[in-house]
């Protein structure tokens, strides 16, 4: 699969996807979207690059292990679901912050924190899969 | 029967396993010495559990404790009366001596830390055992003692031995443990009770019950089991795998006592019938008598006593299967005696493998000049568990003489029993104490002497008390013996024995006892000869017996596994479809639920047949296709054509979703597949091909018919209007399925991430496991192992 065009074309496309699927995690609240879609797109993002040109580029460009990733954002949705123990409502409850920026009001959330949880572990998990797998065509 | 004190019982409770947590560190710090340290703790606990002392002489229960699962009526709760009282001040007060005996035995060991943390944590769920008043907290601390005495045993971790004789006890004791758990569920069913100290005031509740025999059958397993009676014993003999002060502690002065707590705590209510009054004797008796055959047979130190221990708990389980309250006050007695006795004796042999190198009997000898404390030790030990006067073994043999003796048959024999069991006993307790002490000096090291004071303080002082408790005996039964009979026998006893001996039965027995024993003192060796070679004519024995259910376990899991687990996807997939069809199918037939003809749609647009004609087309290929890789990837054509149809159909979301689970599979499987050393074509012969074809034409219709009839049952929209009616003003999300999957059903999304994650770390390591084909796959049969 290494032909000139793809592997001329892949990191592109690539890095396109990821900054799409960081778009698609983000607009999800309201519109279609959301963390898994986002994980879902850039976990076949690094997967292309990986075809086109190699694991060990993309391993250097994730330069986190790609469970380590995983494990982060399994990290990051228990605590965006803990927070609300402080506050004295129930686990998993979403808290919301406004904070004004330039005049526009930045809603940031709890609910926002474990989307982005979401998105890390699917993209770890997913990743490192495709990887090892690529791994063992390449060798 | 308010509660007395409840916050530092509570703290109480908790700080031995405080101090756990806190024994590495101070180890480090302190080396050995950090015993002294740490002893403080069980001397804390000693000194506020005596402050109950008053109370409890004059007849009160302390009871007290905290709410923990109000819903099923789980408390955090504690009983103190005469009963838990002594063992609480047994646990606390021998285990002060054995955490610094640990110092000095165990002195500049690596593991010395670790060491004491395992024992701080056994006495934490020693204390916890003995005072529970909740039937699942009993419990729960039932199980953390089988626990930590596996750690304990099996301490010496690189020892075959210590690993075999740890599981082994874990298999034992945390088996008999569900038997207990059983029984103690199906008291709280039968009497609505789950308190110890209520289900005492309910006199005949259980003994009247229908489901007597299954409670008592059920609570002897647990009690069986942990306090070794014949046949279930081989373990504790084991389990002197273990460092001499574990044995000292665990294995004679209380863990192995749990079982006969248990009984002793249910007497009023489970005693005085047939059942208790036949089978508790029987088997205590039985026990009783092989416990000392078997000890004869011994050389090691360490081992003669764990057997007589075996026999002192047959003896114990007899008299509290007795009945009369004389046999419950000798029970009282012995209990107490044999816990200062054989800690005691325990130690000293320690003491002398320590410091002589070996504690066989007949390896060492003539070590009272060298020895004098430790034989001094020895010397006063033995002759409380020969029940020689002045020491309060003595007092304990007249009561159980003066409970057993009647002219009748059945008490006949017991009698019988017990002067050949305590013969036998006063047998082991004098080649303990006397044999390394008298005779020619040997011993395989040079310079043999009392060692440090960490070293003799314990088996000294426990020698100490069988002599002051004694010589002062009327406050002993005051504080300790009186209190302890009336909980064991339900109603007011008081005990009276003292160390001047009455002209009566029970001295004539006692001397009877005291001439067998010293006619058999003098032909032990003889004696020894004769069991060992009894034994091996006999050649089975319950060990073995363990070892051949361990080994059967493992090969009928084996064999089921390798019929349910043969390793085939074929098999699998077979299976998987099979179950689907018949599940989904035989109730449909047999409730009379089809599904009726799906209403085709009045028009169907250019762009709708199109793209269903597309997902036709790639299943087409998918049966048509001549290599595995082109079947995959028109697999994936379907697939796009099934998320196009999700687009057209309003849910963005979901179709979006499949398009890149779609990519991904198609990718993955693709990559997995390039990777299996897999003939490109499928070569099935035709007959199985018609069978795989029929099986998978059924599981897909019984699939379709399925999803047409949910798809036929009227829609209840309560959920779809509440989702739609709050997601934007509670969630602040418009986009309903993002809300739910990260807001309204956020523990679920959480739950699966986490899946996602593990079954990542699962794929990750089979793929990592293939990389290196180099290591030869464990088939993990049992026959292999023996071959080699």
């Amino acid at each position: 699969m290494r032909t000139l065009i793809f592997r001329t074309v892949a990191p592109f496309l690539s890095s396109l996807m990821v900054l799409f699927s960081v778009f698609v995690l983000l607009r999800g609240h309201n519109e279609p979207g959301g963390g898994f879609i986002g994980g879902l797109i850039a976990a076949s993002a690094f997967a292309i690059y990986g075809i086109a040109c190699g694991v060990s580029p993309v391993r250097r460009a994730l330069y986190f292990h790609p469970m380590a990733i995983a494990g982060a954002g399994l990290m990051m949705a228990t605590i965006a679901g803990l927070l609300s123990i402080f506050t004295g409502v129930p686990f998993m409850t979403g808290l919301w912050v406004y904070i004004p920026v330039f005049g526009e009001e930045l809603a940031l959330s709890t609910v926002l924190l474990f989307d982005v949880g979401v998105y890390f572990v699917v993209v770890g998990a997913i990743t490192s899969i495709a990887l090892a797998l690529e791994e063992r065509s390449t060798d | 029967m308010d509660a007395y004190m409840p916050s530092t019982t509570l703290f109480v409770l908790l700080l031995p396993f405080i101090a756990a947590i806190f024994a590495p560190a101070l180890t480090r710090l302190f080396k050995h010495n950090a015993a002294w340290l740490l002893a403080i703790v069980p001397v804390a606990i000693f000194w506020h559990f005596s402050s109950f002392l008053p109370d409890v002489s004059r007849g009160e229960v302390v009871t007290g404790g905290y709410q923990w699962i109000p819903a099923f009526r789980v408390n955090f709760s504690w009983l103190i009366d005469g009963l838990s009282l002594t063992f609480a001040l047994l646990i606390s007060g021998i285990g002060a001596l054995i955490v610094l005996y640990s110092g000095g035995y165990l002195k500049n060991h690596p593991h010395l830390g670790r060491f004491f943390s395992f024992i701080l944590m056994f006495m934490g769920s020693m204390l916890g055992l003995v005072t529970s008043d909740n039937f699942l907290m009993f419990f729960v601390f039932w199980e953390l003692t089988s626990i930590t005495s596996f750690l304990l045993i099996g301490f010496d971790h690189k020892r075959e031995a210590s690993r075999r004789a740890a599981l082994q006890a874990l298999v034992v004791t945390g088996g008999g443990g569900l038997f207990l758990l059983a029984g103690l569920l199906l008291i709280w069913n039968v009497t609505g009770i789950s308190e110890m100290s209520l289900l005492l005031l309910s006199h005949g509740a259980l003994a009247d019950s229908p489901f007597y025999i299954a409670i008592f059958v059920l609570v002897l397993g647990g009690a069986f089991t942990k306090s070794a009676q014949f046949p279930l014993h081989f373990w504790l003999p084991n389990a002197m795998e273990a460092p001499t002060p574990v044995s000292a502690y665990l294995h004679s002065a209380t863990m192995v006592k749990a079982g006969v707590y248990l009984l002793m705590r249910l007497n009023p209510v489970l005693g005085d019938t047939v059942a208790w009054e036949t089978v508790l004797p029987i088997f205590g008796g039985t026990t009783l008598i092989i416990g000392t055959l078997l000890a004869i047979r011994q050389t090691d130190m360490k081992l003669m006593l764990a057997y007589t221990t075996v026999s002192s708990l047959g003896l114990l389980v007899m008299l509290t299967g007795f009945g009369n309250e004389k046999a419950v006050e000798a029970a009282v007695l012995y209990l107490v005696a044999h816990s200062m006795f054989k800690g005691a004796l325990f130690m000293v042999a320690g003491a002398i493998d320590h410091e002589a190198g070996s504690r066989d009997v007949t390896k060492v000898g003539g070590l009272m000049s060298s020895m004098p404390i430790i034989f001094a030790a020895a010397f006063a030990s033995a002759f409380s568990m020969a029940g020689l006067p002045p020491f309060f073994g003595f007092l304990a043999k007249e009561e159980i003489y003066a409970g057993l003796w009647h002219v009748e048959a059945w008490p006949l024999l017991l009698t019988l029993v017990a002067i050949v069991g305590n013969g036998l006993m006063f047998v082991i307790g004098f080649a303990v104490a006397l044999k390394p002490f008298l005779g020619e000096r040997k011993a395989p090291n040079g310079h043999v002497h009392d060692g440090p004071i960490l070293l003799w303080l314990g088996p000294a002082i426990l020698a100490i008390c069988s002599l002051v408790t004694a010589l002062f005996s009327s406050v002993t039964h005051a504080f300790i013996s009186s209190p302890m009979s009336t909980a064991v026998e339900g109603e007011p006893v008081s005990v009276h024995i003292s160390i001047i001996p009455h002209i009566g039965m029970p001295l004539l027995l006692s001397l009877v006892t005291i001439a067998f024993g010293i006619v058999a003192y003098r032909n032990l060796a003889r004696m020894r000869e004769a069991m060992a070679r009894l034994l091996a004519a006999i050649g089975w024995g319950p060990d073995k017996g363990f070892d051949q259910f361990i080994r059967g376990t493992v090969r009928i899991s084996f064999h089921v596994t390798q019929i349910v687990q043969p390793g085939r996807l074929e098999f699998y997939m077979k299976t998987t479809f099979i179950v689907l069809a018949i599940a989904v199918l035989v109730p449909m037939f047999m409730f009379d639920e089809l599904p009726g003809l799906p209403t085709m749609p009045e028009s169907l647009s250019f762009y709708e047949t199109a793209i269903m004609a597309i997902a036709a087309a790639g299943l087409l290929s998918v049966l048509y296709a001549k290599d595995r890789l082109t079947a995959i990837v028109s697999l994936g054509i379907q697939g796009f054509a099934v998320a196009l149809l999700f687009m057209l159909f309003g849910a963005p979301d979901l179709s979006f979703t499949q398009f890149m689970v779609e990519t991904l599979s198609v990718v993955i499987l693709a990559l997995a597949m390039t990777r299996l050393r897999l003939t490109p074509a499928d070569h099935r012969p035709a007959g199985k091909k018609v069978v795989d074809m029929i099986i998978s034409v059924i599981g897909a219709t019984a699939f379709v018919m399925l999803l047409l009839k949910v798809t036929q049952l009227p829609f209840d929209a309560t959920l779809s209007e509440f989702f739609t009616r709050y997601s934007l003003s509670i969630a602040h999300g418009a986009n309903i399925v993002n809300v739910i999957l990260v807001d309204f059903r956020g523990t679920d999304t959480w739950g699966e991430i986490a899946v996602v994650m593990v079954a990542g770390l699962a794929i990750l390591s089979l793929i990592r496991i293939q990389l290196r084909p180099a290591v030869p796959i464990a088939t993990n049969d049992p026959s292999e192992e023996e071959r080699r």
